[in-house]
């Protein structure tokens, strides 16, 4: 009976065990693999035989001569290709007088071997016969009957060629330890924005009055929308030129000119005689990302919120506790639990995060971090092998992270 | 005599609330009318400040209905004799209904904000409770101003530039209103255009196709998979209930070299059927997490009698379970379906056919200099308010489903 009962538990999660093997967990590990291997977006088509036809010579009458040629070569520059084949059915009516070198004529086609070719190799195939009656008749006669080459060739996704290159190149690079410091910037200020944003906003709806749930609705509003749609407003909001915040900055005079705000790396700034440079570009995508996930954390902390008693608080107006020491001394402590949990996956998803910077910048300004990274090695620059090594660098700090967090966070009601 | 007393809480409270409702009406009329204004934040500040003083001069019982509305009405004399009678920094006669309209606004606000900021404060001397209360007063109404700004603001650009001409937006920026003397054929004409010349219909359809394919498979997929890890007793079921999360915490970006990889050589990088492939992979594990939390709170007395009465497992979890469970499937459905239809990364990798483009895949489209802004934000409309329209239908749902079972990146 239990037996029983637990065939028919994996037989259920089957499908789901399946298909998280194959888009998540392989994938995991085929990044690894990619990312010791010297492969180029463009080595992802595999190197094939390309083929030619042409009809040499106008037949009038039957009779008349025609050389069918076949012009073929190796579309890989750099891998040879075994087993080369072509093959082509005869069109009607043509008669042929002989087969050429490699070829052999059998029911009505053409087959020729070629063994390996090596890189780059061309040859033309000549086939000379005789028409009669019916070819003349045919619009298109070689169209009607086309050529198929096949050969196999080696895959650079499955051969066994390695190479530590593309660490090499991500490390080598002191673009490497910049982005990591972006990275992490972004990361720990977009969270804590987020979070602190998030206890705010919670504060503020944490009783009731009119007008609550439409607020709390709006407030949901930049989480839930298409993450383009914001990306692309905000680009259009700040924008220098027609953007409607510069425009308002410069002709109430805050500003002199208009601020570039995704586009500026840094501008100086002087504070009480100092000067330092901010990282302007870099502190407007951290706002997006503090604007675009407060509503996650405020939606937690203010259902933490509702499930604390009021009876402490009734203890504590009774003693003369003021508002800041309510806040401090009784909703903030238990408030913790929740605070560090969203913090952690907050932390973790913010660390993930591609789409955001790439709409806004895309890694422009002092702005790249290791996702973006990503992209850039592996599809702008088109060295998919690059690309995947900056990700395991991801993967791997991410695990570090987790492990960091799950060994040090305290242990509190789960999600 | 000590410091803290109401009357300099007066003073502080009806500055603040003066200067940040000035900006705040000043920029709004700017936005609706087009036309610039200057709004004067000291004056403004000042004028609140003899208002709430006017306010706090009388004890608690005093502050009558008549001693309220010579607060309130101190605030326009005040900000008038200071500005020559420009409230805003421009004549009254340039838009003068806006005008009034947001001076209006700027006097109940401050009115208003004053009143329930000095609400029970006297005017002597105040202790730290009463003084922390004026203070956590004014920060929630910061909070409220700011909050509610920094969130509408974005998405009422956004909706007010896709009803611009292009020759408008560059002229002057900060005109958002919308003129509707031009006919409803302009006003419209963005939209006209990303129909007709496009191709959005069919984006919108594909998104819908793509979402809603994505909602079918991952529910049939975590319903099984979520019965059997809260229901049945197995070996390593505790393991699996818990690493379930965890799948959601590999980034999408690892996954997408090896899988444009694959898929390339498979023939599955730009078709459809990879998308539905890959969507329910990342949603899947979520799904199953917030069901079987779901299942385990159903009572199990109800499928023990089932099974009794001879229905098989299956026919228990279809004649049982999944009735009893609607309001748990329609908020994974709606998180799932926002999910998919939100999803950026794999659209942007996958697809390079228009004609199996997403919405967020077409959007992006239309992000090039030789697209003018006002189609770009139409996009963005389009793109937004179907989720948005969902969202707010249901959103009871979705807020049960977000907190108890948690997350999307």
């Amino acid at each position: 009976m239990q037996r029983r009962e637990a065939r028919l538990a994996w037989a259920m999660l089957a499908p789901t065990f399946l298909i998280v093997f194959a888009i998540v967990l392989f994938p995991l590990v085929a990044n690894f693999w990619i990312s010791v291997k010297p492969v180029g977006l463009a080595d992802l088509r595999p190197p094939a035989i390309l083929v030619n036809e042409r009809l040499r010579g106008r037949p009038e009458a039957p009779g008349d001569p025609v050389t069918i040629e076949y012009r073929l070569r190796n579309s890989s520059q750099d891998e040879e290709i075994r087993n080369a084949r072509l093959s082509a059915p005869l069109p009607a009516g043509f008669t042929p007088a002989a087969a050429p070198e490699h070829c052999s004529l059998e029911n009505g086609g053409i087959v020729c071997d070629f063994g390996t070719i090596a890189p780059r190799w061309r040859e033309s195939v000549r086939l000379e016969g005789a028409v009669d009656a019916e070819f003349l008749k045919l619009d298109d006669p070689l169209n009607a009957y086309p050529a198929v080459t096949s050969g196999d060739a080696d895959n650079i996704l499955t051969n066994f060629e390695f190479t530590l290159e593309n660490f090499r190149r991500v490390f080598s690079g002191a673009e490497f330890w910049s982005v990591l410091k972006v990275t992490i910037y972004y990361t720990v200020f977009g969270t804590g924005g987020a979070l602190v944003l998030g206890l705010f906003a919670a504060q503020l709806m944490n009783e009731s009055f009119k007008g609550r749930g439409f607020l709390r609705g709006l407030f949901l509003f930049p989480y839930v929308a298409p993450v383009i749609a914001v990306a692309f407003t905000w680009v259009v909001l700040f924008d220098p030129f027609s953007g409607m915040l510069n425009a308002l900055l410069t002709r109430m005079g805050v500003v002199a000119e208009p601020v570039n705000f995704f586009g500026a790396r840094s501008i100086p700034i002087t504070l009480f005689g100092l000067t330092f440079d901010f990282p302007l570009a870099l502190s407007t995508v951290i706002a997006f990302e503090a604007w675009r996930y407060f509503p996650l954390s405020f939606l937690f902390i203010l259902a933490r919120m509702q499930s604390l008693s009021s009876d402490l608080y009734e203890a504590a107006e009774m003693d003369g506790a003021t508002p800041l020491q309510q806040f401090w001394y009784i909703s903030l402590p238990q408030l913790v639990g929740i605070l560090s949990i969203l913090f952690l996956l907050r932390f973790i998803w913010t660390f993930n995060k591609f789409d955001d910077i790439f709409l806004l910048t895309g890694g422009a300004a002092g702005t790249r971090t290791l996702t973006v990274d990503v992209y850039e090695q592996g599809f702008a620059l088109s060295n998919l092998g690059a690309g995947a090594a900056v990700a395991v660098v991801v993967f791997v700090l991410l695990v570090t992270f987790a492990t960091l967090f799950i060994r040090f966070s305290p242990k509190e009601e789960g999600l | 005599m000590s410091l803290r007393t109401g009357y300099l809480a007066a003073v502080l409270v009806g500055a603040l609330w003066g200067a940040l409702f000035i900006v705040v009406t000043g920029v709004l009329f700017t936005l609706v009318t087009g036309t610039v204004s200057a709004p004067p934040a000291g004056a403004a500040a000042l004028a609140g400040t003899v208002s709430a003083l006017l306010l706090v001069s009388a004890q608690e019982d005093a502050r009558t209905r008549a001693r309220r509305a010579v607060a309130a009405i101190s605030v326009p004399l005040v900000l008038g004799l200071l500005t020559f009678m420009t409230p805003f920094g421009l004549p009254l006669d340039r838009e003068p209904l806006w005008q009034l309209l947001a001076l209006v606004l700027f006097v109940a606000s401050v009115a208003f904000a004053n009143e329930r900021c000095l609400a029970g404060i006297p005017r002597g001397a105040i202790n730290r409770y009463q003084c922390e209360l004026v203070f956590t007063r004014a920060m929630k109404g910061i909070g409220f101003a700011v909050f509610t700004i920094i969130v509408a603001l974005p998405f009422y650009v956004m909706v007010m530039t896709s009803f611009k001409s292009q020759q408008s937006l560059l002229a002057n920026p900060l005109d958002l209103s919308i003129d509707l003397s031009q006919g409803v054929d302009s006003l419209f004409r963005s939209y006209v255009e990303l129909f007709t010349q496009f191709n959005f219909g069919r984006y919108l359809l594909v998104s819908a196709i793509v979402s809603i394919g994505t909602v079918l498979i991952t529910l049939s997929f975590s319903v099984p998979g979520a019965y059997a890890v809260s229901r049945l007793r197995f070996k390593g079921r505790d393991f699996l209930a818990r690493s379930v999360l965890l799948i959601y915490m590999v980034p999408a970006i690892v996954l997408v070299i090896p899988l444009y990889a694959v898929f390339s050589q498979l023939g599955l990088r730009n078709s459809l059927t990879g998308l539905l492939i890959v969507y329910p992979a990342t949603t899947i594990p979520v799904a199953l997490y917030m069901l079987q939390g779901y299942f385990r709170g159903l009572p199990s007395e109800l499928e023990e009698a089932g099974l009794m009465d001879g229905l098989t497992r299956l026919g228990v979890i279809w004649k049982i379970t999944l009735p009893l469970s609607l309001p748990a499937l329609a908020s994974v459905s709606l998180y799932v379906f926002m999910i998919a239809w939100n999803e950026f990364l794999f659209a942007y990798m996958f697809l390079d056919d228009p004609a199996i483009f997403t919405l967020s895949r077409g959007v992006v489209s239309l992000n090039s200099s030789e697209v003018p802004r006002q189609h770009l934000m139409a996009g963005a409309v389009v793109a937004t308010v179907p989720v948005l329209v969902i969202f707010l239908w249901f959103e009871r749902f979705l807020v049960q489903g977000l907190t108890a079972g948690s997350v999307k990146g």
